[in-house]
């Protein structure tokens, strides 16, 4: 990769408030899900912020994002509707999936969402098949997929990645390395480490990148995505650590002891912290971040008040749409 | 008018699916090859190309979940599995991704796939190349599935696949690939979820599913020199199915048989009697029946093949059954090992 561009303030400024809205609607989903008010699991990727910010803020909004059960960031910074993902998690109609799938299922077509699903590596080959269409239908589109360390355990992963590497496809691979899958830590999965080589090997270039870096994460997105939109597929490797456990907002810690020694190493290492850190250096006063902070938690309150102020769902309701309308 | 094979009928549905619609394309293992789809679709690479013909690697699953994301971003994807078999590995983009989208996103986004499934059994191939698993598929909810009989048939319907919408899995089968039949030109479609009466009778229904059908017209003919008037319905659509013409036509005859050439238990033939026991109990005269295959994977030996598979005797059998049997008798004579 190039020489990283030294980026502007306004622009680090949208990707702190990006990665700080991020964790207070996941905070606030937290809530709900300890209160009770919240039945279906919610998988949050508090800690991981910087990825779904960086990469996104890379993209158009035409561009197509896929996820899995981890997305709610993948959805925010894509631009989703943040009263439409609170209403989904609450089981409302008036939800981004119309109260039909919860956390683990989000949709925002409008912004390149086709469906996030908890199958886990289960998107990967459709967003190589959206990639295909792009190119069939002569948009310029790319298909960035996101997935998790575990994901990659899966054979339609390695089988996803041959086929993009063989019909050149449009395809950002994106593996957020979280360094657990479940209760299991990545040495308790792999012989080997580095889960970028399993790219490089299918012929798909790639790079490991500091998932907590925003900044880094952004520059090689913007370089991914113009190779992808250009040549063909790469991979991009980010490591990073979520902070709450598996699923639901406890912190998991009974995982073990030494997940609890690295839980305080990563949380020193706060991706929010260092790009507030990195404005301050650049001369933004407290104040400023002291608004975005305001602002973040505003909204939230706003959203999840109108979310809330939405009907249920019908009982009656249950069985429509088991098929879609016909189309010509 | 015409006569075609059905595996033309079969190639001359993708051509004009291909011709007319720039979003359709196919992809699978094989179909670059002249003999690994049958003829099924000969030199439609070199008509279209191979950017809209893809024949792909070894990987079932990634390819049809490549076909599911690409239905979604658009296309009309029919991706091909040659051997029914092999397609159990691409279970997971099938039943769990595109079965499931349109519920789970609310009816916003259906998944317009045709997934064909080649059922090619015979030949000493044994249990892991013979298998038709239509049931497998027809049990999930948001998914359906045909199962062509005839030439005609298998074009109509694959254009009516492509268009509907929804995943659909359209199973063919190389033991009818030579069977020929008359087949209009143009594009037109055979509706999913409709069947199709071929021969009318009095004393009992036959439903078929696929090469079950030419054995049980078969079957019909010999009956009818024995003095047994068959009506036969050609089921073509598994899921969903006709049931207001099997019903209307149990209500005439009062006698039921279903073949399908797959496993009896929880199968299509076990949904067909169920509903019928629940909707006409009144007008079935005797227990109606199943000609199916065993509990068993499929043998490899010719000598067990030929055992293991229905033919037109089986039905007749079957068929000849309900008609010495009758509710009555059944009921006032409990079985002796009961």
């Amino acid at each position: 990769m190039p020489a990283r561009v030294i980026p502007s303030v306004p622009f680090v400024e949208g990707l702190y408030a990006s990665m700080l809205r991020i964790r207070r609607v996941e905070e606030c989903i937290a809530d709900l899900v300890e209160r009770g008010e919240v039945l279906c699991p919610c998988h949050l990727c508090i800690g991981q912020e910087a990825i779904p910010a960086g990469i996104c803020a890379a993209l158009r909004r035409d561009d197509y994002v896929w996820g899995g059960h981890r997305s709610h960031g993948h959805y925010l910074a894509k631009g989703g509707d943040l009263t439409g993902l609170l209403a989904e998690i609450l089981g409302k109609p008036s939800g981004c999936s119309g109260g039909r799938g919860g956390s683990m299922h989000l949709f925002a077509p409008e912004v390149g969402i086709l469906g996030t699903v908890p199958l886990v590596a289960a998107t990967i080959p459709l967003a190589v098949g959206a990639a295909l269409a792009t190119r069939r239908l002569k948009t310029d589109r790319v298909s960035v997929s996101f997935f998790g360390d575990g994901a990659t355990e899966e054979g339609h992963y390695h089988e996803s990645v041959n086929l993009a590497a063989l019909w050149k496809l449009p395809v950002v691979f994106v593996c957020e390395n979280n360094l657990y899958a479940s209760h299991l830590s990545l040495s308790e999965r792999r012989a080997a480490e580095a889960i970028v080589d399993t790219a490089r090997a299918l012929g798909v270039p790639g790079d490991q990148v500091d998932g907590n870096d925003v900044l880094a994460v952004h520059t090689a997105a913007v370089q991914a995505v113009a190779h992808a939109r250009a040549v063909g597929p790469v991979f991009l490797e980010c490591r990073t650590f979520r902070w709450r456990g598996h699923v639901g907002p406890a912190e998991d810690l009974d995982v073990g002891v030494r997940r609890r020694a690295d839980l305080a190493g990563w949380m020193a290492n706060d991706p929010i912290a260092r790009a507030g850190a990195w404005l301050q250096a650049a001369g933004m006063d407290a104040g400023r971040l002291a608004a975005i902070e305001r602002d973040a938690r505003e909204e939230v309150r706003a959203a999840l008040a109108r979310a809330k102020a939405a009907p249920d769902a019908r009982p009656e309701d249950a069985g429509a749409h088991v098929f879609a309308a016909r189309v010509e | 008018m015409r006569t075609l094979t059905y595996a033309e009928a079969i190639r001359e549905a993708h051509a004009l699916l291909l011709a007319s619609d720039p979003r359709v394309f196919v992809v699978g293992q094989g179909v670059w090859s002249p003999w690994y789809v049958g003829s099924s679709m000969q030199g439609l690479d070199v008509e279209f190309g191979r950017d809209r013909i893809m024949d792909s690697p070894v990987s079932e699953n990634a390819v049809t979940g490549l076909a599911v994301g690409a239905a979604l971003a658009g296309l009309r994807p029919i991706v091909v599995h040659p051997r029914m078999d092999f397609m159990l590995l691409a279970v997971d983009p099938i039943v769990n991704q595109a079965a499931n989208w349109s519920y789970m996103f609310n009816g916003a986004l259906g998944v317009p796939v045709v997934v064909r499934a080649i059922v090619n059994r015979g030949g000493e191939q044994a249990a892991q190349h013979s298998q038709s698993l239509q049931a497998v598929f027809a049990h999930v909810p948001g998914l359906k599935v045909v199962m062509p009989a005839t030439p005609r048939d298998a074009k109509g319907l694959l254009i009516d696949a492509v268009y509907d919408g929804n995943p659909v899995v359209y199973i063919d089968d190389r033991w009818l690939y030579g069977e020929s039949g008359e087949v209009p030109e143009g594009l037109y479609r055979v509706p999913i979820g409709t069947g199709r009466r071929l021969r009318t009778g009095t004393d009992v229904t036959v439903v078929a599913t696929s090469i079950m059908v030419p054995r049980a017209l078969d079957a019909a003919e010999r009956l009818n020199r024995a003095g047994i008037s068959v009506e036969v319905i050609d089921l073509r659509s598994v899921k969903p199915w006709d049931r207001d013409l099997v019903f209307s036509s149990v209500r005439k005859t009062g006698r039921l048989v279903v073949a399908d050439a797959a496993w009896e238990g929880f199968g299509t033939a076990a949904e067909i009697l169920a509903a019928a026991a629940t909707e006409v109990l009144d007008a079935l005269q005797a227990p109606p029946r199943r000609v199916c295959l065993p509990d068993t994977p499929a043998p490899m030996s010719r000598h067990q093949e030929r055992a293991y598979y229905p033919t037109a005797e089986s039905i007749a059998a079957a068929v000849q059954a309900t008609t010495t049997t009758t509710r009555g008798a059944r009921s006032g004579a409990l079985p002796a090992d009961a």
